[in-house]
């Protein structure tokens, strides 16, 4: 494996009685792009924040391109490179200006100049990189967001789900940069809860629910967990969570849960379990307006494994 | 160091283009000095160099003992006084418009007044010159009140020719301690009224514009930035002092804008530069200790901003920086001490009147006591600020 750029071990933080980060240990090497994979709340903000130095750990190490990571360093610091979940940028700024700033606490001396045009060029901001800020579509600001994390060229990018409430296109334009910087030797951390993200973007993913990291592996290892499961999509005509503990209870289905109308299966066997979910469906007094049966992917790993959707 | 300045200068440049910052600093508080300059100033300022006459036909001690008071306040240069050959002189001098009021004091007075006998002076008025006579009268009230032990009486006709004066004069019957125009303390300092609108406003927009340096710690944390702050490789102390350089510096300038402009424009005289731009430092340091004091109770920036405002409001009016605290007394008086406005005007008010630097070192004192001991408050708890 390359060179380990980040190593966190048992990471711990709790608020009160709730265990928000519980023992996370993961590494990540240069060029790698990991992804934290988890539902709202399930610990992957907390848990970036204590690698990045933000926040104070209850226990644990974060170490960073050699350098152990805590909320007193400084220089050590320079080696990561955050885009914070929520827009961290100045309004009144232009982006050159952001830019400018944070590439002068950075310490870049005589490139910056350069080193801002290259990165307004990466997030296609070159037109309008001498325009306020808060003129900017919702769009713009999230690349110059992710062009600040990225300005000093940290040895380990951190991106927390950066593409929520991003429109598809600036959406895809966000995924097709991140696949660059992996392949331009960076370390990536890369959390999100849609899983077509995961599975596209990292080379290795962790699973993280309740604060722990309950599955890790690639794609393929992850998905290998279900074995020859199969998953079953139904969608009906009513309210699904009433039907959950019957369709649990049958033979051939392994784990259920329901999402309003639609009901997520994880099935051992498919052509035998499908038929007795229809029915048990029915019985329930619902429609059964379409059915899919698929391979397993993320999401069934996630649900084989906590027995929820990823998605609420 | 570097990254100090570096985050002080961004937060420059961010106030300069959220033009309401300079509005509240620079342009109403000059708006306002040069309305109050025009509004009450001159009306004032001619109220106080208004002509009078006295007639005295008595000639005893009592009706010297006016006229001195009258010649006293010629050399602080608020009158200008006429002593009349008669009554009729006095009288005439009025009619012809030379004078704004002519006081009449008759036959008896000084007599009356010491055996304790009802006794009046008579004062009478221009119609043409109402502020001047206002004024006139202000002063025989005061003069009365000064005497009021012997229950001294004053008729006042503000009209031309009123001929029934012994009416007028029981009319006027003054029993109680007359408002006094303060002979005593419009004083001769000279402490002109362009200077102090010049001076009030600025001490008092001060406690505003500093604020802004100290509440963008707040303001990064609400928008998102205070993260990439503190992930950068820098201290937290560097951060700290980047927004505490931002807030001095916003303060000085602004401050020093309103002494040019007042100076060249209005005519105010703030007295020795030196003693000028020391107050103005001790205030932005007493102010910049108010906010950050204020910052470590709020949760918002929002908050923040409207409890600093309710504490400049109460300080500035307290203080004096609206009108003179010495025309008030008692429990007021006292309590306006401890505002570091008081101690700013006091210092202000000594440095116009010509004092030098020596003699505002009390009230540099108290200024700096503000700063330190409010700076304390903040600083003790800036940590807690610098999070996200
Ligand atoms: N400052 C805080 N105080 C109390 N609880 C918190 C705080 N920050 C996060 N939490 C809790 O910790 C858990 C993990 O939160 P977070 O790391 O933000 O999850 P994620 O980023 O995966 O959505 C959640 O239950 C959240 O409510
Ligand atoms: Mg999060």
């Amino acid at each position: 494996m390359a060179e380990t750029v980040l190593a966190c071990t048992d990471l711990r933080k709790t608020y009160d009685d709730l265990v928000a980060v519980d023992d996370v240990s993961f590494t990540i090497g240069a060029g790698e792009t990991y992804g934290l994979l988890g539902p709202n709340g399930a610990g992957k903000t907390t848990t970036i924040s204590m690698v990045a130095g933000l926040l104070e750990k209850d226990g644990g190490t974060a170490v960073v391109a050699g350098n152990e990571i805590t909320t007193r360093s400084t220089s050590a610091k320079a080696a990561i490179g955050l885009v914070p979940q929520d827009l961290a940028i100045y309004p009144d700024l232009t982006a050159r200006e952001n830019l400018r700033f944070f590439g002068k606490l950075y310490g870049i001396g005589d490139g910056l100049n350069a080193r801002v045009d290259e990165v307004l060029d990466v997030i296609e901001l070159s037109d309008r990189a001498d325009d306020q800020t808060k003129e900017y579509s919702g769009g713009m600001k999230r690349r110059l967001n992710i062009g600040l994390g990225l300005l000093h060229r940290p040895e380990l990018l951190i991106l927390d789900e950066p593409t929520v409430g991003v429109d598809p296109q600036s959406r895809n334009a966000i995924l097709e940069n991140v696949e660059r910087l992996g392949d331009e030797g960076m370390a990536v951390l890369y959390t999100t809860h849609y899983m077509e993200e995961a599975e596209r973007l990292c080379d290795r993913i962790g699973i993280i629910d309740e604060g722990r990291i309950i599955a890790e592996g690639t794609r393929r290892e992850l998905v290998s967990l279900v074995g020859g499961r199969d998953r079953i999509h139904v969608e009906t005509s009513g309210d699904t969570s009433s039907v959950v503990a019957s369709v649990t209870a049958l033979d051939d289905v392994e784990s259920c849960s329901s999402a309003g109308s639609v009901l997520e299966v994880v099935a051992v066997n498919a052509s035998r379990a499908l038929p007795e979910v229809v029915l048990a469906v029915t019985r329930a007094g619902l429609d059964v307006q379409s059915v899919d049966v698929s391979e397993p992917d993320l999401e069934t790993v996630f649900l084989h494994l906590t027995g929820k959707a990823l998605r609420e | 160091m570097r990254n100090a300045i570096t985050i002080a200068a961004k937060d420059l440049k961010e106030r300069l283009r959220d033009r309401s910052a300079i509005i509240l600093a620079v342009v109403v508080p000059l708006g306002l000095a040069f309305i109050m300059n025009l509004t009450l100033g001159p009306i004032t300022e001619q109220a106080f160099s208004t002509g009078v006459a006295v007639s005295d036909d008595d000639g005893g001690a009592v009706a010297q003992g006016f006229t001195s008071v009258l010649e006293e306040i010629e050399e602080d240069g608020f009158i200008d006084v006429t002593v009349a050959e008669s009554e009729a002189d006095a009288r005439i001098r009025v009619a012809d418009d030379d004078v704004s009021t002519a006081y009449l004091v008759p036959e008896g007075f000084s007599d009356a007044v010491s055996g304790n006998q009802p006794a009046s002076i008579v004062v009478v008025g221009n119609p043409d010159q109402p502020i001047g006579a206002q004024v006139g009268k202000a002063i025989a009230d005061g003069y009365v009140s000064e005497v009021n032990a012997v229950r001294l009486s004053v008729a006042t006709a503000i009209a031309l020719g009123a001929d029934d004066l012994a009416g007028l004069a029981s009319a006027a019957t003054l029993q109680s301690s007359p408002v006094t125009l303060g002979a005593g303390e419009t004083e001769g300092r000279g402490f002109d009224f362009s200077t102090f609108y010049a001076t009030g406003i600025a001490v008092f927009f001060l406690f505003f514009t500093v604020q802004f340096g100290v509440l963008s710690i707040i303001e990064e944390r609400e928008s998102g930035t205070m993260p990439r702050l503190l992930i950068a490789p820098i201290s937290k102390q560097s951060i700290l002092a980047g927004k505490l350089g931002a807030s001095f510096v916003m303060g000085v300038v602004s401050t020093a804008v309103l002494w040019l402009a007042t100076t060249l424009v209005m005519g105010a005289d703030w007295g020795a530069s030196l003693g000028v731009v020391i107050l103005i430092v001790a205030g932005v340091a007493a102010a910049m200790g108010l906010t950050a004091a204020v910052a470590t109770i709020a949760t918002t920036a929002e908050q923040a901003a409207s409890i600093t405002a309710f504490i400049v409001v109460v300080f500035g009016v307290l203080g004096g920086t609206f009108f003179p605290v010495t025309r008030v007394s008692g429990v007021f008086e006292v309590v306006s001490r401890v505002t570091p406005h008081f101690w700013l005007m006091d210092g202000f008010k000594r440095l116009s009147a010509g004092e030098g630097v020596v003699d505002i070192l009390p009230a540099l004192g108290a200024i700096l006591a503000f700063a330190v001991v409010l700076g304390t408050i903040g600083l003790v708890r800036a940590k807690d600020l610098m999070r996200t």
